[in-house]
């Protein structure tokens, strides 16, 4: 089910401003990527072409080829509204719907698309709340809103809303970085046990985090600033964290660099 | 020694010096007591001038006496802080003042006529010398004009500010907001002269064997292309409030664009939405002009807003307060009252709906 993410050339741009330059990768289905790199290196800017959530912000376009199982979601024939529902996204800072009840968050994807049985909905929202491990903690108040619950809670609030709809890939973006380490942890169990069906793609700033979650990271990094980001390294997570190929990637996993 | 300590002596704190003296209450009360004492005195005593002097002058006294009495006691940076303080709640007072003032005048005024006559009747067959006659037709005139005015401006309002924010890129959008601002300055005359043009003289024949008519149609219509302005620009800000990573969550649930603005933005936004077409509709409700001009006004009940002359309640006091009989301005307060009233009722009514919806159990 899950599928396997191919970008060969990819660079994106913000108006004329090249953010990222000629990025590939292959993204293996049902695994953990991680993406590393100093800030404004383009993880998120990366991450963001992968769903086409890239070209949200005006003046904004990429160029090259990213495929999903051998579909290129940026053929002129492809529906976005689609390739959003097939790669889903868990943003930095959690945004529940402030105007919906937790239950109505968790469903919103579901219910906005079309799906009107209650019953349906009902058992979707059970089993996303518990997939995220926040069911225990919200059973008891599923109509208040959603914007009401702690910061830990709402991000696992939107990881839920998120799994609801089923897509094949979940894209998130420095989903911990606004958390305490206890939900952090909560997190990263709920990344393993999402593996199973998803495949998954996280930037993070937090090395420990990526070491522990990740099968493979990818190594981000720019020359200066103004320059695009690019893609250092891409390996196994164990071999990029013991013996990198790069003396860049060394430099930053030790601390001796951004 | 820090740099404060050593520029502005007293400013760094230490933590010797964070506590102050307070000047206590009585000595507050006793400035004011002091002041209207001072103040009634010299006002009085000398035939300065009446008690609204009085008051004028202790306030300015009080002020005075306690930035000094606290500069004393309390120190100068908390004296400037009651300073700023009594500043702003002096303006606050001053700006509630006429409006308090407004709403006294209309309920003491406008209560001698409050019975079941006024609501009931219309001013046909009433003359100079009957006490009774209401303001029945003008109610009718009002609620048809304004609601007509409504359900042609909302709409065309909202969805003109959704198509700004969410789809408006480049030239086009560009002058549809340069136009929109334009129309915001429009006197409300020059709307009803429209109207009166277009529609009165050029339209209505079609539909009349050729003759122009007067209606609340026609009155409806030049209070829409007066609301319509406010209602843009009012729903555009409250769309562009609405943050970004919202509808990103809403596109990366696979949620298309027309269903994220309909059940994402425009919710999140209603609140402040509804505020600014009550606004619109408050102001429209209160135009005379252009009811005058194409509805023509009347005496007597129409219900029919398409057909024939029609009053509304803005143009009744209008034309009740310019009248020579002694019985007409009660009637013109009353109606002033009923206005402001039915206005304020639409507008409680409208925020209880829209807080009702945006969920803040
Ligand atoms: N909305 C935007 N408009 C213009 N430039 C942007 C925008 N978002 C990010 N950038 C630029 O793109 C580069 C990459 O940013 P980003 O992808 O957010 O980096 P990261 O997520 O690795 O910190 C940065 O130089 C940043 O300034
Ligand atoms: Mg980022």
């Amino acid at each position: 089910m899950a599928k396997r993410i191919e970008a060969s050339n990819v660079s994106s741009y913000y108006g004329s401003f090249k953010a990222i330059d000629s990025i590939s990768m292959t993204v293996e289905p049902k695994t953990i990527t991680a993406l590393i790199g100093p800030s404004g290196c383009g993880k998120s800017t990366f991450l963001r072409s992968i769903n086409r959530m890239h070209e949200v912000l005006p003046n904004a376009r990429i160029e090259g080829r990213l495929t999903i199982d051998e579909q290129n979601i940026y053929d002129p024939d492809v529906d976005v509204t689609a390739v959003r529902r097939l790669i889903g996204m868990v943003f930095q800072r959690p945004n529940p719907f402030p105007t919906m009840s937790i239950y109505e968050n968790v469903v919103a994807g579901l219910k906005l698309n079309g799906v009107k049985k209650k019953s349906l909905l009902d058992d979707a929202a059970e089993q996303s709340l518990k997939s995220a491990n926040l069911w225990n903690e919200v059973k008891d108040r599923l109509n208040r809103p959603g914007a009401g619950l702690s910061g830990g809670q709402q991000q696992r609030l939107c990881i839920a809303r998120t799994i609801a709809v089923e897509p094949q890939v979940v894209l998130m973006d420095e989903p911990c970085s606004a958390l305490d380490p206890i939900s952090t942890l909560a997190i990263e169990d709920l990344m393993f046990k999402l593996k199973d069906r998803f495949t998954i793609i996280i930037v993070t700033h937090n090395m420990q985090q990526a070491a522990r979650v990740s099968d493979k990271t990818g190594f981000f990094s720019i020359d200066k600033t103004g320059d695009p980001g690019r893609l250092i390294e891409y390996d196994d997570t164990q071999k990029i964290f013991s013996n990198p190929t790069q003396k860049k990637t060394e430099d930053y996993i030790t601390g001796r660099f951004g | 020694m820090s740099l404060l300590d050593r520029e502005l002596p007293g400013v760094a704190m230490t933590p010797d010096n964070i506590r102050t003296q307070k000047l206590p209450l009585v000595a507050n009360l006793g400035v004011a007591l002091a002041a209207v004492v001072v103040s009634a005195a010299l006002v009085l005593g000398l035939g300065l001038g009446n008690w609204v002097l009085v008051i004028v002058l202790s306030w300015v006294l009080y002020l005075v006496g306690l930035l000094y009495a606290a500069g004393r006691v309390e120190g100068r940076r908390a004296a400037r802080n009651r300073a700023w303080q009594s500043l702003i709640y002096s303006a606050c007072l001053l700006a509630i003042l006429p409006l308090a003032s407004v709403v006294w005048t209309l309920v003491s005024k406008g209560a001698s006529r409050l019975d079941g006559n006024f609501f009931g009747t219309s001013m046909n067959n009433i003359g100079a010398r009957d006490a009774n006659g209401g303001a029945y037709h003008a109610i009718i005139g009002t609620l048809e004009q304004v609601g007509i005015a409504a359900l042609i401006a909302v709409p065309l309002g909202v969805l003109g500010a959704i198509y700004l924010v969410e789809y408006g890129r480049g030239k086009f959008a560009g002058t549809v907001r340069f136009f929109v601002d334009v129309m915001t300055g429009i006197p409300s005359i020059v709307a009803g002269l429209f109207i009166l043009s277009f529609w009165v003289l050029i339209v209505s024949p079609w539909f009349n064997n050729g003759q122009p008519r007067f209606s609340g149609f026609a009155a409806s219509l030049a209070l829409s292309v007066l609301m319509l302005p406010t209602i843009v620009r009012s729903t555009e800000e409250m769309l562009r409030l609405v943050p970004g990573p919202l509808r990103e969550g809403a596109y990366a649930l696979g949620v298309p664009q027309w269903k994220t603005i309909l059940k994402i933005v425009v919710p999140t936004a209603l609140p402040g939405i509804v505020t600014g077409v009550m606004l619109a509709i408050a102001r429209a409700a209160g135009e005379t002009a252009p009811v005058l001009l194409v509805a023509g006004g009347a005496a007597a009940i129409n219900f029919d807003p398409f057909t024939g002359n029609q009053s509304s309640l803005a143009l009744y006091v209008y034309q009740q307060a310019g009248d020579a009989s002694k019985y007409a301005p009660a009637r013109a307060w009353t109606a002033a009252l009923t206005l402001v009233a039915i206005v304020l009722i639409l507008t409680i009514a409208a925020k209880m709906l829209a807080r009702r919806n945006s969920l803040t159990r």
